[in-house]
């Protein structure tokens, strides 16, 4: 078959995007041409910033190498710009003359920059600041020349100020509107920028209007003028007043163009379906994005629909501004100015060098604007994206959530102070150094690509905080302006939702069935979608789904916990921590006998043994005879309790009785992450009730139930939920809210992260204010468990596959 | 020619699962079944930390490592990218259901 021919116009980081997507998805559906003005390989145009200052070179910016465009087939003219498109023979031409037949175009032609209509603009030595030959030029007057106005006090007027200041230059900033960086911050925000950046040594003159750039006697630009009679030195003047979508050819080829080339949802241009757009020259529902990661969102959509796959649509993204000027933190998304009906709040230090600025209307975050101080900003970023009342956190909202865990990385939070031999994952010991060369490196834009790479962040995520960071700083640019549907995993476009919703809606009982139903890519899933979709359909469907143990975890088809040497350890359950001299004795009959070599306590009040020899596991459940503790599963884990009023002479209620009648009404409860509990008989807490899934308080009057605590990576206290009188009542709320859980976490989210996504308020709703739809949730749970094996001892009913025990073919 | 030692019946292997045999010297080998019943057999380690890839979850052609989930492919033995290395394969021979190793291979393949 003929290959169709595809032509990409403008070889910067949307249009090759585009075609690396395509390429990924479709390798040999076109034959590919790729015109580019530049005589460059596609480079990172962000990072041109950090070449200026001298932190970096072109070559380390590159992101295809020629190379890559031999690899793949496409031919490539560099240096030469279209200059004309013919639609009804479907040719595009450059002005050398070389031309390129096509069957579907991508135009990618990006911006230009805004030149003040001034007289002089066109004199020697005044630059725009958009390429690569900008920045050349640039280099090399800072190597001659002393002097340098920058004209524009936004993102890239500072940028380029500071990086010729790094080169020695004297530079003055131009800005007429008010304060710096006026559509990214606030005017104290802009303020606190402008004073610590004249510390580090530029001028400002602000609200300063430009009225020629005056010659010098052989034609090079040697001042500029402004309106109120000012004159100051300028060797070099670099416009950076801003950026317009290049839509030249467009135009002149007759397509629709308003502030962009105007596309549909999937990227076609409205004029000429055979002609798509991406990147900073379309304007997208009356947009034109500026920022990499909705080009880069636009890429795969246009990519699918040119690989006629034709499901992607593009919705429009949402962004947010976070960004690096010389070592400055800032952080702005949304409305950040407020208006009508929007509220403030406030946090102001400006001797501390912190600002924040939250701004809430209809109980929702809309806005937020940050200065010194942006680790929340992807927290803040991502409310206002979900959407979700902020009612409920208010009060704290200000002082952030911190997408970092409480250990792992030495206290650090900041990742510009760190050094490049620190730790950033301890869990896989990546420290700073090497993330940030596997981003340069590599290329690398998103956390998803970082874990990939460098395994960063990849194991219990406490550290995404600090890895985001890096990508800004080393990347550039606005990574977190993520999709605002999150696929499952690689295998399907389906969110958890909507795969959790096609289950219940559409009532499907087998993993199959949902590959089928919802359209998965690949045959049967992976290692990460099978055991969500797996519990996915058993807590929906409980009796009726089949239980598929080849889609669980291993810990969960063996029932025992995998060590690092291939054993496994079994824990016993000892009802609320309880245990007896017989349980014991068989104990240490089996740790005897099996050769067991470490017997351990838990934190959870049990007894653990560890390495087991996965043959002996049934036969030291049965020896031991005790039901399964479940310390391997996504399931009910402990419930931990204090001695309470049976003994202590504090205690108020009867914890430990307490905690045995939650244990025993909830084993065997499988849920989309582990659920501990613990029940303390006074406020002194010894069982520590306060870092539990749910936690239980006795007070004098009654109890006090707390949820969504957590002890592990993120320390969190339990929110308070609700006072109840009696041990009946604590299981029917317990039961409730987790039965909630159940049905509306998505698998592997701990109720920390459950209740924080769709706030306690929520959670209230549901179990405190609706007494029926309470009780049907503790009655779907008891339905759940009732008549649940222990998979210790009910191999056949628990589809335990003992055949795993033993080894085949004696060789 | 190879001398194929019987091992057991296709059917002995749970579908998308695994099964060990244990070698009289040298680390067990792990026997993978696919969706579409195709089997290979690989070294039992991960070629990362020594992972019994017997008890991985097993997909397409892939088994993820049960300790830090490399992804290894059946047929090539070799872990997925950005990971590198590569755990050693042993020939199969499926006759009529019956699955085979190679004898020689067996007794002198991997024994550390």
């Amino acid at each position: 078959m003929k290959k169709s021919k595809l032509v990409l116009v403008g070889n910067g980081m949307a249009g090759v995007r585009a075609l690396e997507e395509l390429l990924k998805i479709a390798p040999d559906l076109y034959e590919i041409t790729v015109f580019g003005a530049e005589p460059h390989p596609n480079y990172n145009r962000i990072l041109l910033s950090p070449v200026l200052a001298g932190e970096q070179t072109l070559d380390q910016i590159v992101l295809n190498p020629l190379s890559w465009y031999g690899e793949n087939g496409i031919t490539l003219h560099l240096g030469k710009k279209v200059v004309s498109i013919d639609r009804q023979r479907r040719i595009v031409k450059a002005g050398d003359g070389t031309e390129a037949p096509y069957d579907r175009l991508l135009l990618a032609t990006g911006s230009n920059p805004f030149i003040l209509p001034v007289p002089g603009k066109d004199l020697e030595g005044v630059i725009a600041y958009r390429d690569i030959a900008d920045t050349q030029t640039m280099i090399d007057a800072a190597a001659k020349y002393r002097h340098a106005v920058v004209i524009g006090g936004g993102l890239l007027g500072l940028e380029a100020a500071n990086g010729l200041m790094l080169r020695g230059m004297q530079v003055t900033v131009v800005h007429i509107m008010p304060w710096l960086m006026e559509r990214q911050l606030d005017d104290n925000a802009g303020r606190l920028l402008q004073k610590s950046l004249e510390d580090r040594g530029l001028k400002f003159l602000i609200g300063a209007q430009t009225e020629s750039l005056i010659p010098d006697k052989d034609g090079r630009v040697m001042a500029v003028r402004f309106k109120d009679g000012l004159e100051i030195p300028a060797d070099l003047v670099v416009m950076a007043a801003g950026i317009r979508p290049n839509t030249e050819l467009a135009e002149k080829t007759g397509l629709h163009c308003n502030r962009g080339i105007v596309v549909s949802d999937t990227l076609q241009t409205t004029t000429d379906p055979r002609i798509y757009a991406v990147g900073e020259c379309a304007a997208h529902r009356g947009i034109a994005y500026g920022l990499v990661a909705p080009l880069f969102e636009q890429g795969k959509v246009c990519a699918t629909h040119l690989a006629q796959f034709g499901i992607g649509r593009y919705t429009g993204s949402q962004t947010s501004t976070k960004l690096k000027v010389t070592g400055i933190d800032l952080f702005s998304a949304g409305n950040f100015t407020g208006g009508d009906g929007a509220e403030e709040i406030v946090l102001s230090d400006p001797f501390g060098g912190v600002y924040k600025k939250l701004v809430i209307k209809d109980d929702k975050l809309i806005g937020a604007c940050l200065y010194g101080d942006t680790v929340d900003g992807s927290w803040y970023f991502k409310l206002l994206r979900d959407g979700r009342s902020v009612n409920d956190i208010r009060d704290k909202l200000m002082f952030g959530e911190s997408n970092i865990g409480d250990v792992g990385h030495e206290g650090h939070s900041k990742a510009a102070t760190m050094a490049d031999s620190d730790e950033v994952c301890g869990c896989n010991g990546v420290n700073k150094g090497v993330i940030c060369k596997a981003i340069k490196e590599k290329g690398l834009f998103t956390i998803d690509e970082v874990r990939k790479h460098t395994k960063a962040s990849a194991s219990c995520g406490s550290c995404t905080g600090l890895v985001e960071q890096l990508l800004m700083f080393t990347a550039g640019g606005d990574y977190s302006a993520a999709p605002k549907k999150k696929a499952m995993c690689g295998c399907t476009d389906a969110s958890h939702a909507e795969v959790r919703q096609a289950i219940r809606e559409r009532k499907l009982l087998s993993i199959d069935a949902v590959y089928r139903g919802v359209g998965w890519r690949t045959p049967n899933g992976c290692a990460s979608c099978r055991p969500a979709v797996n519990y996915y359909l058993l807590s929906s469907w409980p009796k009726e789904a089949q239980d598929d143990p080849q889609s669980r975890y291993i810990n969960e088809r063996s029932h025992a916990n995998i060590q690092k040497d291939g054993t496994y350890s079994v824990i016993p359950r000892m009802w609320g921590g309880e245990t007896t001299a017989d349980e014991l004795y068989r104990i240490a009959d089996a740790v005897v006998k099996y050769k067991i070599p470490t017997v351990k306590v838990t934190g959870g009040q049990r007894i653990d043994l560890l390495g087991v020899k996965k043959e002996d596991l049934p036969a030291v459940w049965k020896d031991i005879g005790m039901p399964s503790g479940h310390a391997y599963a996504k399931a009910l884990r402990t419930v931990k309790t204090c001695v309470g009023s049976e003994w202590c002479r504090f205690g108020t209620q009867d914890s430990t009785q307490m905690g045995k009648d939650l244990e025993r009404a909830l084993w065997r409860m499988y849920a989309p992450h582990k659920v501990k509990l613990a029940v303390s008989g006074c406020p002194r807490n010894c069982a520590e009730a306060g870092i539990k899934d749910v936690g239980v308080i006795g007070v004098d009057s009654g109890w006090e139930i707390y949820i969504a605590g957590n002890g592990g990576i993120k320390t969190e206290v339990a929110q308070f939920l609700v006072k109840l009188k009696t041990a009946d009542e604590v299981l029917e709320y317990s039961g409730a809210f987790l039965q909630l859980y159940r049905e509306e976490g998505w698998y592997l989210e701990r109720t920390v992260h459950y209740v924080s996504r769709v706030g306690i308020d929520h959670v209230k709703k549901k179990i405190l204010d609706d007494a029926a739809g309470r009780k049907a949730l503790w009655e779907r749970l008891q339905f759940s468990l009732d008549g649940e094996p222990d998979p210790w001892f009910e191999f056949d009913k628990a589809a335990v596959d003992t055949r795993q025990f033993a080894t085949v073919g004696a060789v | 020619m190879a001398d194929w030692k019987r091992i057991c019946h296709i059917d002995e292997i749970p579908v998308l699962g695994a099964r060990r045999i244990a070698r009289s010297s040298g680390p067990d080998i792990a026997v993978f079944r696919t969706a579409d019943d195709r089997v290979f057999a690989l070294l039992d380690r991960c070629p990362h930390k020594g992972g019994p890839l017997s008890q991985g979850i097993v997909f397409g052609d892939s088994v993820a490592c049960p300790l830090h989930n490399w992804t290894i492919g059946l047929a090539t033995g070799a872990a997925r990218e950005p990971d590198h290395g590569c755990t050693a394969r042993f020939a199969v021979s499926l006759v009529d259901g019956v699955v085979h190793l190679d004898a020689e291979e067996i007794k002198t393949r991997e024994l550390a």
